[in-house]
């Protein structure tokens, strides 16, 4: 039967009990309540699915890859490339070439800086931020405003936690040289116009990256619609392992920057007079690299593909209109970050009660939220508050985790009465 | 765990009305102290009188456990001299840390902050404020002063 192209069906419902089953984490209880793990923007749990692709490799197949002729070697490596092929389908990149393996979002970001940023930027260039960033979207750009005498600009945001487009958009000039923005806030939900960022950014002959740790769980990431010439995502904040993630970019600008750490793996000859170095991707991967690691991420792109990644979507995004309107009505609570768009990220306060407190209380009651500042402590000043407490949502989390952590809300509130 | 051990009447009502809250000017010394993973803030003066604490206050930003601490230490170290201080902070340090720790009658009020070593995650609020009177007293101690 002929399928048209146009004809998409729409995305079933999850079946949330049965997602469930699929961590066996979920069945655990903390303080004698079965747990509510509503940390999943920190970082996400790990399905079966990729704790046995895990297992499968180190059982069966593991050695180091790119060295040697035996068996295991060639296995390990088949893998380990198999890994990149399923990312770059993952975000539809052009070429594998494009995929370059991390530790994290971190990593990525900070390999842009030193081995893209620092060789070009000097006086009088500038790098453009927003004031929504996670401290491993600011850190690396000021540690490059310290080694070239570059400019560091912040681009402001609203009350509502959104960017103001149009300051963002003035603040763009020629001088402009790198643009580094999120793809959705971790710390408020924003999901931020990137798209349009992007293409204004390109105006003006800027390169942009944009950090995507947050937008890879939750919608589908196509970098050549958007058009960013990087991408920075975790592995573990999609369901995969720690230690894990993939810097995408441009083939044409990576193959324009020096390597950025040097050793095995990265060149193809050395002499104690000269080094040759490896082509892409590999001139960017010095050492060993977290094999394992790769294979669980890979096992986890099919299992979110498997879930359909506008199924999670649909439902996070019911479950985070849900509790904010269960927090909306709630006595004392503030939710911050009300931007129009947003992904499944739910930032509040409780009058009277430290967001340190309720962390305490809510575990206290099993379950798991995030306070703290969510490294984005500009946010925090913007806000003027120490603190938040977040909740976030992935495909397992179901409505009546979201009836308890407003029970246990009114809990915090009794205790602090 | 028992959320009553760690909010007890007496940690409750010091966070809703702390003690010696606010700046001291002039002081002898004062220092800040910081607890990057809450994000508490707060600052601590002191005005010594020859080798005593003769007045203490304290300012800042922090959870119900770091507020009370502070405000159950400044009522505790008023009027004492710094090897007492010393030792009293010994005493809260084995009873925020160790499990068996008793709390002796000397403690008075500062007993209320033992149900705070069940909660692992929080000793670092209760001993923000030690550690930062620490810091002032030895600035205080310090022959030029002109803090
Ligand atoms: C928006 C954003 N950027 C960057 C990071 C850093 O990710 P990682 O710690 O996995 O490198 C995070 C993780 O908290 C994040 O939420």
């Amino acid at each position: 039967m002929a399928v048209t192209a146009t004809h998409v069906a729409p995305a079933p419902a999850l079946d949330v009990e049965r997602v469930r089953r699929d961590f066996p984490i979920l069945e655990r209880t903390v303080n004698g309540r079965p747990l509510v793990y509503l940390d999943s923007a920190a970082s996400a749990q790990r399905p079966l699915a990729v704790l046995r692709a895990v297992e499968r490799y180190e059982t069966h197949c593991h050695a180091n890859v790119h060295r040697g002729v035996h068996a295991l070697s060639q296995a390990a490596t088949d893998a380990y490339e198999g890994a990149r092929e399923r990312v770059r389908r993952f975000i539809n990149a052009k070429s594998t070439r494009e995929i370059i393996f991390t530790r994290g979002t971190t990593e990525g970001i900070n390999l842009v800086a030193q081995a893209y940023a620092r060789p070009r930027l000097g006086p009088g260039d500038e790098i453009l931020i927003t004031g929504l960033e996670h401290h491993a979207n600011i850190v690396p750009w000021q540690m490059v405003r310290d080694q070239t005498g570059c400019t560091l600009k912040v681009a402001p945001i609203d009350r509502r936690g959104e960017v103001e487009l149009d300051k963002f958009l003035a603040m763009l000039s020629p001088r402009t040289r790198l643009v580094a923005i999120a793809h959705v806030s971790n710390a408020l939900g924003t999901v931020l116009p990137v798209k349009r960022m992007i293409d204004a950014a390109h105006a003006q002959g800027a390169v942009v990256l944009v950090d995507g740790a947050q937008a890879v769980p939750h919608s589908s990431v196509d970098v050549r619609a958007l058009g960013c010439d990087f991408y920075a995502f975790s592995g573990h904040k999609l369901y995969g392992p720690t230690g894990i993630g993939v810097l995408y970019g441009r083939e044409e600008l990576l193959e324009a920057m020096p390597p950025w750490q040097g050793g095995g793996d990265m060149i193809l000859t050395v002499s104690f007079e000269k080094t040759t170095y490896n082509e892409l991707p590999w001139k960017f991967e010095a050492g060993t690299p977290n094999i394992s690691g790769t294979i669980g991420l890979a096992a986890a792109m099919d299992y979110v593909e498997s879930l359909g990644r506008e199924a999670i979507a649909a439902h996070e995004q019911r479950l985070l209109e849900h509790a904010t309107q269960e927090l909306e009505r709630m006595p004392g609570i503030e939710i911050i970050g009300t931007a129009h768009h947003k992904a499944a990220v739910l930032s509040f306060t409780l009058a009277g009660v430290h967001p340190h407190d309720l962390g305490t209380i809510l575990d206290a009651e099993g379950v798991a939220i995030r306070t703290g500042h969510h490294c984005a402590m500009p946010v925090m000043t913007f806000f003027d508050i120490p603190a938040t407490a977040r909740a976030s949502f992935g495909c397992y989390n179901t409505e009546a985790e979201v009836t308890r952590l407003a029970a246990a809300l009114d809990k915090a509130r009794e205790v602090f009465t | 765990m028992d959320l009553k051990e760690l909010y007890r009447d007496v940690i409750l009502d010091h966070n809703k009305r702390p003690r010696n809250f606010g700046r001291m000017e002039p002081c002898d010394a004062h220092a800040e102290g910081h607890n990057p993973l809450c994000g508490d803030r707060l600052t601590l003066y002191v005005r010594m009188k020859d080798d005593r604490i003769e007045d203490i206050r304290f300012e800042g930003k922090g959870c119900a456990i770091s507020t009370a601490s502070a405000s159950l230490m400044t009522e505790a170290v008023k009027g004492k001299d710094r090897r007492t201080v010393n030792e009293l902070y010994g005493r809260i340090h084995s009873l925020l840390t160790q499990q068996d720790a008793v709390p002796d009658a000397s403690l008075g009020k500062l007993a209320a902050l033992s149900g705070v070593r069940e909660f692992p995650a929080r000793v670092k609020c209760a001993s923000l404020c030690w550690h930062t009177l620490s810091a002032a007293l030895e600035r205080s101690a310090a022959p030029v002063s002109t803090e």
